[in-house]
């Protein structure tokens, strides 16, 4: 069970006046109600049909994730922006590999890309634009963004594990940032696994996140080079429950009681590493479990309504739980089938265990069967995987009834450090640097 | 093979503009303003101004030596302004060529080969071309001269190939085939800013324009390697090629070539890595890219070695790390060298069809590693 504290607008939420000249509307300080919340975060669940939550119709008159069309994410926070920040509505997730074994260059690129972040967040082009420079160099930045807004552009750094086998870090590799272990009908594409570090770009606009990754791996060329990248819409949860939930490509609502923005008790409890969690430098800091999820999507809308809904536990129009009438009513996990997702997933069937989603629905054409290449991209943040996603996907991949309908294709894990404190410091710094 | 670029596109009309009036035989003129006696031998040569006003200028040569010679008037940078082929021992020509205030050098090349012997000459008046930076006319005419080089190298190359191909012989047919390509695959971009001579010998299938007929190199390799059998349409293929590589032989010398479109054509040759030879795109029948794709390398490599002067001098940082990326590079290349006899048709280097989707991979991040910071080098060059 979660315990719900006095909430107050997260730091890095704060949104950015100075670029667009307006206040996202997500810092009105809204309060949540106070009485414990029913401990169900949207947790874990890999597709995410949600339980319902108390606080959520209290939470509803935050307005949505939409927040101020074209406006900023403030680039600096105590955390990076890109967790616990409204979910956007696109993404592009793209993950690294190092290409050097120079540490400095390394370091550099990291502080090259904290700059190029700090501008494009704010929707600034990156160094000195995209155009007016000497005529015989390519320009700075790319260009495709220019005239567009902000678009709440969030940029987010994680460090994988096979970072810590480069540059000397291996004794500082955090205990909680564990390699999966084989999940029961995994069926991982090296191609789409892993990655020495990675970047997540949220943003309302498609083509403001596309810019982002293209131009910070630019910057990164021969320092870095992209593994493999992930675009994703249809954001599948939401961190500012809204009084219409999500759905994702089965057609089910998702994420209805998803850890909220603004619920600082949850997110010290169950996302943010804490002090003496581990290494001083995560301090502040999440990690991210990236799992590429693919439906197979005709066999399911082959499925009768009954199945489907059995599949999940709930039903597909109120996406109300089994036996309940809304949505937001609380589950009787009881009266679902043991295999339903739902209560599979749920925080009562794992300990109270809750990790906080900001999964995107993804569709990558046709498989070349004619099969439509599409599913979830499913992106967690936790306080430590050993006690968040790994139990949780122990459990649905043993038993989960909606197995039958996905597969995991495609996984990572990250190290997510704290957020970039002020206009000085850099992506990675309490990792690189020996003071903390 | 690519469209033309615009950075060389200019050479052929620019030149043709300024050789309108050359070639014409005795022409009667007295001697006097704008004209130079020009005295050719094996070892010498000698003229009798140094200096003539800007127009017309005319050069009357006698070839006093006991070999053909060539005649040229030359631009700082090597390129040619005006020449004269295969003047014979003991004969005189009269060479005509409307020429701007500026400097140039006049080459007498006994035997038509090398540098040649060569003479300061200055023509003066109005209009003049703008002064570059003694230091870059020395890169671009190193690189000119590296340039004619390759394609003087490519000659006996090619006849290699096209004779085992009209011999019918498949086996020596398909080791040549890689070899006769370095020269063109290190100057790639000079060759392409013909425009008409790229279509005739390096048109992949995918390449051809409707009603174009397939010529060169690729027509060849599929008939090797896919068809695998030497026809009468083959051998014809084979001696088009020749022609056509000896054209581009003798025009090198006229392109025109900058130090921003020597660095610009050092990075086009990493595109072309980048979108053909990385993919197995380019010689798909006989998996020989690897070939090609040092070739590529080493011309960026020499046109960005000779310009590395003066880009350090304006941009340290990026000397430095282009040094770091092409060893890089290089040391990656030199681990696909193979001498297996299974190989020996690919002049060196694993056939492509051998190298593994992630090790393509590696070989497209060293590339991108490289290109990126190529690209600044035009830049770095013009400061």
């Amino acid at each position: 069970m979660a315990e719900n504290t006095e909430n107050t607008a997260n730091p890095q939420n704060t949104a950015n006046t100075a670029n667009q000249g307006r206040t996202d509307d997500r810092t009105d300080g809204v309060r949540p109600s106070r009485r414990a919340l029913i401990g169900w975060g949207g947790a874990g669940l890999a597709l995410g049909a949600a339980a319902a939550g108390g606080a959520a119709a209290a939470l509803a008159s935050t307005g949505g994730d939409s927040g101020a069309a074209g406006s900023a994410v403030d680039f600096h926070g105590a955390h990076q922006a890109g967790i616990a920040t409204a979910v956007q509505d696109r993404l592009h997730f793209a993950a690294f590999d190092v290409r050097t074994d120079d540490r400095a260059a390394f370091v550099r690129l990291l502080k090259e890309w904290t700059a190029a972040a700090r501008r494009m967040t704010a929707g600034l082009p990156v160094g000195d634009g995209a155009h007016g420079g000497l005529a015989e160099a390519p320009p700075d930045d790319t260009g495709e963004a220019l005239g567009l807004h902000a678009s709440r552009l969030t940029l987010t750094i994680g460090f994988g594990p096979s970072l810590f086998e480069e540059f000397g870090l291996r004794d500082r590799r955090p205990a909680a940032l564990v390699d999966l272990p084989r999940f029961p009908g995994d069926n991982l594409d090296a191609s789409r696994t892993g990655g020495d570090l990675c970047v997540q770009a949220c943003a309302d606009d498609p083509q403001v996140a596309v810019h982002a990754i293209r131009n910070l791996a630019r910057i990164g060329f021969g320092t870095v080079a992209v593994r493999w990248s992930q675009l994703g819409f249809g954001k599948t949860s939401s961190t500012t429950p809204d009084a219409q939930t999500p759905r994702n490509l089965m057609g089910f609502k998702d994420g209805t009681r998803n850890i909220a923005g603004t619920e600082t008790g949850r997110l010290e409890k169950f996302v943010w590493v804490g002090e003496g969690d581990g290494p001083g430098w995560m301090t502040g800091g999440s990690y991210l479990v990236a799992r590429r999820i693919r439906m197979n999507i005709e066999t399911w809308d082959r499925a009768s309504l009954q199945e489907q809904e059995d599949v999940f536990g709930r039903d597909k129009g109120e996406g109300a739980a089994v036996g309940k009438a809304k949505e937001h009513d609380p589950p009787f996990l009881k009266a679902m089938k043991p295999d339903a997702h739902v209560r599979l997933a749920h925080p009562d069937s794992n300990h109270g265990i809750t990790i906080l989603r900001r999964g995107y629905s993804f569709t990558d054409g046709t498989d070349g069967l004619g099969r439509l290449d599409a599913g979830l991209f499913f992106l967690a943040y936790q306080r430590d995987i050993r006690e968040g996603f790994v139990p949780l996907q122990r459990a649905l991949a043993a038993k989960d009834a909606l197995n039958e309908y996905i597969q995991h294709v495609g996984s990572a894990v990250f190290a997510v450090p704290p957020g970039v404190r002020d206009a000085d410091d850099w992506w990675g710094r309490t990792l690189f640097t020996k003071e903390t | 093979m690519r469209a033309v670029r615009a950075s060389f596109v200019t050479a052929a009309a620019t030149a043709a503009a300024l050789t309108a009036v050359t070639g014409c035989t005795e022409k009667s003129k007295a001697d006097g303003d704008g004209v130079i006696q020009v005295t050719a031998a094996d070892t010498k040569c000698e003229t009798s101004t140094t200096s003539v006003p800007a127009g017309q200028v005319t050069l009357k040569i006698a070839n006093t030596g006991s070999r053909a010679t060539e005649v040229e008037i030359l631009f700082p940078d090597d390129r040619i302004v005006s020449e004269k082929e295969n003047i014979g021992p003991g004969t005189k020509y009269t060479l005509t060529a409307e020429v701007k205030a500026g400097s140039y050098e006049i080459a007498c090349r006994p035997g038509m080969k090398g540098l040649g012997v060569r003479q300061k000459l200055t023509v003066t008046g109005g209009g003049k071309v703008a002064a570059r930076d003694p230091e870059l006319d020395k890169a671009v005419a190193a690189y000119r001269e590296y340039a004619q080089e390759q394609a003087d190298a490519t000659i006996p190359a090619v006849e290699t190939f096209a004779n085992a191909v009209t011999a019918g012989d498949l086996e020596a047919a398909k080791n040549a085939f890689a070899p006769s390509r370095v020269g063109w695959e290190r100057t790639e971009p000079i060759a392409e800013s013909f425009g008409d001579i790229d279509p005739k010998t390096d048109t992949r299938a995918d390449g051809l324009e409707k009603g174009q007929k397939w010529t060169g190199w690729h027509a060849l390799e599929k008939a090797l390697w896919q068809d695998k059998k030497i026809g009468a349409e083959q051998k014809t293929l084979a001696t088009d090629l020749v022609t056509d590589l000896k054209d581009w032989q003798r025009r090198v010398g006229k392109a025109e070539i900058t130090p921003t479109s020597m660095a610009n054509g050092a990075k086009e040759l990493l595109d072309e890595v980048a979108t053909g030879k990385v993919t197995g795109e380019e010689d798909r029948y006989s998996h020989t890219d690897l070939s090609d794709f040092r070739a590529n390398v080493e011309g960026a490599q020499k046109a960005y070695e000779l310009l590395k002067p003066v880009a350090a001098k304006n941009d340290a940082a990026l000397t430095a790390e282009l040094d770091k990326q092409f060893a890089a590079l290089d040391a990656l290349l030199d681990t696909y060298r193979s001498d297996s006899p299974a190989d020996k048709a690919q002049n060196g280097y694993r056939s492509y069809d051998k190298v593994t989707k992630e090790q393509r991979k590696g070989l497209s991040d060293a590339v991108n590693a490289l290109a990126e910071p190529l690209s600044k080098l035009a830049a770095a060059v013009v400061k």
